[in-house]
């Protein structure tokens, strides 16, 4: 029970707790960017490197995880998950690994908060820079880039493959533990059933282009190399953060001595134009559709790419204002049970909101956060447009209205609206075939929103849409709200975009091309032997 | 004993004739190429090493003291299909590496058929009265056991490179396996015993007390000690 604790000791444990999470999401990051990372040791300690360790600190990847966090905690029933992916040029991917940040309820009572715990955190971080570099995935990543890219997502509340436990630490109010869960099975299965429209051109799919826009122009992609830019260049911490001056003692603990110090950094300028070249390469924030399979449809942030197509992002904004229940896609398939408790979550709605990782974005969200804890959850207000007890999610499918027009997409999109892209606003500017392209359906919906969205909806089945940013809920009508929403919902979601008639894909259609053209001699043979009835038949006519 | 001045530290326990009892022992078996024995050893010292190494110390008044901060460096093999973490310093790098080439070559060299173990063994100091000598009591002891393989083939080798690199991955594993046990760990020491837990004498880092010793085994199964080596500066007692 907490009241065993004293108040101070769980100030310092929530801090704690919050600064691991960050930091693991850092180094497990930092190792799937594709960059051999090296820090410098410092034995003057600088007071900004938690749990004694030098692990730089992305900033939007410090974003991405905060935003996840919305202010919660790693807690007993609260866990926090960073997938990682890999995704190929012809868009087939496969999940690699989930490294899951949990707790259980196993609590140490006798063990010291700032001084044992915090150590062996310390330990813990390293030993996940350890496992980081030991399975299959650091391999990829660090070869990644033109046939296929790494992509992660961090999920706050989710669910595996093999795990391999990173280790553990016991605090008074629960056990950390880490563990991570990667594939071993690396034969690749084609996801490709799901699009429905293939990469235009069929060309390399080069992600990490480096745009040269200025703050001010429309998204760029979430997913820069590292290799593009000059070295692991990481911009500076600009976000303002607690800083921890620890210092220890070796008396008994009553005159242990622990100071906090905050910094405040300086709030970067509103305009950042050289964090554009984010080293936070390979970094794609994924969406995940479906409640049934993982595996349902990455889709990556192909921003800038005409080739993917696929519009990616996905804001899964979870608060703790309104916990949802999951339909918790198993990866091996099938529904797990509703978890009892309403504040489990699962990957569909956990789907984060990738914003442009230009830093303009985020320097205008963050501006005012200077305190960590508290408004963490109020950086995701605002630009995101996601009001705060709101499930914003916006599942846009890979398919449909928006894939093949990556570039206007591109161009729609604006750093104020993050989700301009998917607004009714671009159905202008696509192709008016409706063959082509299905007719734009009321944005698409997850079936998930229905059970997860817990404002009042009214069993309509249209999500609100707002000038702003895509629906967010799909309750189909007479769906029922809990157990099996995936039914109803899934099989409207299918076939409000049914797939493409293959005579109008490009493949196809370049291959009866090719066809024709091949046969094309012959059909000329032919009506030339056939020149005088042909003749004749024209006469006839006139 | 006399006390030292200052606020009372928690003492390490003694352990005398219990010191093989609290010493923990690892033992890690791999079997690797004659190229491939160096960076499998260092491979694995130096993910021990990250985990026993802390920040430098800076002792303050009233016995408490700050941490200074470790870096970690990506180190890709060129032999072996592995990469792995070390710790930001050149000079405990170079002390590694030093006893690794040794054993190397002492692997290599005449009377082995290559099969020999290289420990790493941390231990406290515990000073005693004159003119008794220190004693060095371990608490923790990490051996490896190499066996060396020739390869004919350039496939087999390929084959190696890869196999090794899986048994490298495994072994990292089983060692973060271990750490993450919380078993015994030397108390922090006051400022007048630093020196009996840590080595200070790196410049950017601090790992506890260590020493890496080897043993070759020859042809016919013996046991052949070549070198204890202290890799660590110690005061010579008496």
């Amino acid at each position: 029970m907490d009241t065993d604790l004293s108040s101070q000791d769980r100030k310092d444990l929530d801090k704690f707790i919050k600064f691991f999470a960050l930091k693991t999401v850092q180094v497990i990051v930092q190792a799937r960017l594709g960059e051999k990372i090296c820090t410098r040791s410092s034995s003057s300690p600088t007071g900004s490197d938690w749990f004694n360790l030098a692990i730089k600190d992305i900033p939007e990847v410090t974003h991405e995880a905060k935003k996840a966090l919305a202010g919660q905690l790693p807690a007993v029933g609260r866990s926090m998950c960073v997938e990682i992916s890999l995704k190929t040029s012809e868009g087939d991917s496969m999940e690699l690994e989930i490294w899951c940040l949990e707790m259980n309820e196993k609590c140490d009572k006798e063990i010291k908060v700032s001084y044992t715990v915090y150590n062996r955190l310390s330990l813990l971080l390293k030993s996940l820079l350890a496992i980081t570099r030991v399975t299959p995935a650091y391999r990829l990543s660090r070869k990644q880039g033109h046939e296929y890219v790494i992509l992660l997502i961090i999920i706050f509340n989710c669910i595996g493959f093999q795990t391999v436990r990173v280790g553990t630490v016991g605090t008074p109010v629960g056990t950390i533990t880490l563990s991570c869960a990667y594939r071993i099975n690396l034969a690749f299965m084609s996801t490709r059933q799901f699009e429905r429209t293939p990469p235009i051109m069929g060309i390399i799919i080069d992600h990490f282009v480096d745009r040269p826009y200025p703050s001010s122009s429309p998204m760029h992609p979430c997913n820069y190399r590292a290799g593009e830019d000059n070295g692991a260049v990481y911009p500076s911490v600009e976000d303002s953060q607690e800083v921890c001056t620890t210092s220890f003692s070796t008396s008994p603990p009553s005159q242990c001595v622990f100071t906090v110090t905050k910094a405040h950094f300086q709030t970067p300028p509103p305009v950042v134009t050289d964090t554009l070249k984010v080293p936070v390469m390979g970094l794609a924030f994924s969406h995940q559709l479906s409640s049934s399979r993982l595996s349902y449809q990455p889709a990556a942030l192909a921003v800038g790419s005409a080739d993917v197509g696929y519009p990616v992002l996905f804001a899964g904004g979870l608060t703790a204002a309104h916990p949802h229940q999951l339909i918790a896609p198993g990866k091996e398939g099938g529904v797990p049970p509703l978890p009892s408790q309403p504040a489990h979550g699962t990957q569909a709605d956990q789907e984060r909101i990738c914003t442009p990782l230009d830093g303009a974005h985020y320097s205008a969200v963050t501006p005012s956060s200077s305190e960590d804890t508290e408004t963490v959850s109020n950086s995701s207000e605002g630009k995101c447009g996601s009001p705060h007890d709101l499930l914003e999610t916006v599942f846009v499918r890979k398919v449909g209205a928006f894939v093949n027009k990556p570039i206007n997409q591109v161009t729609m999109a604006n750093l104020d609206i993050p989700f301009a892209m998917f607004a009714p606003k671009n159905v202008e500017l696509e192709d008016n075939d409706p063959m082509v392209n299905p007719p734009d359906s009321p944005e698409t919906e997850s079936p998930l929103q229905g059970s997860l969205h817990s404002e009042g909806s009214s069993g309509s089945s249209t999500g609100n849409t707002h000038d702003d940013f895509v629906m967010i809920d799909f309750k189909p009508a007479f769906s029922k709200d809990d157990i099996l929403p995936m039914d109803l919902g899934t099989f409207y979601r299918e076939f409000q975009n049914p797939p493409q008639l293959s005579s109008l894909s490009i493949d196809i259609g370049a291959q009866s091309m090719a066809e024709d053209l091949d046969s094309l001699p012959e059909k000329l043979a032919v009506h030339e032997k056939n020149v005088k009835e042909f003749d004749a038949f024209v006469e006839t006519l006139q | 004993s006399a006390r030292t001045p200052g606020p009372p530290a928690r003492r390490v326990a003694p352990a005398a004739a219990g010191a093989a009892m609290n010493c923990r022992a690892e033992v890690l078996e791999v079997s690797v190429e004659a190229r491939q024995v160096e960076e499998a050893a260092l491979a694995v010292l130096h993910t021990v090493l990250l985990h026993r190494s802390t920040g430098k110390f800076h002792y303050k008044k009233e016995g408490t003291y700050s941490i200074g901060t470790v870096g970690t460096h990506d180190v890709d093999c060129d032999f072996i299909d592995f990469a792995y973490v070390r710790v930001s310093s050149e000079e405990l790098d170079r002390a590694l590496r030093k006893a690794v080439g040794e054993f190397k070559d002492a692997l290599r060299g005449s009377g082995s058929d290559g099969v020999g173990q290289i420990s790493l063994e941390f231990y406290q100091k515990k000073k005693s009265r004159w003119p008794f000598s220190d004693e060095c009591i371990p608490w923790e002891l990490w051996t490896i056991k190499v066996n060396v393989v020739n390869l004919a083939t350039e496939q087999e080798r390929q084959i190696c490179r890869e196999k090794v690199g899986e048994k490298l991955c495994e072994k990292i594993i089983n060692i973060v396996e271990v750490m993450n046990r919380h078993e015994y760990l030397p108390k922090m020491p006051t400022q007048s015993e630093v020196d009996n837990v840590f080595d200070t004498s790196l410049k950017d880092v601090q790992p506890y007390l260590y020493k890496i010793s080897y043993q070759i085994t020859d042809s016919l199964g013996a046991s052949v000690t070549t070198t204890m080596r202290r890799l660590i500066k110690d005061t010579l007692a008496l």
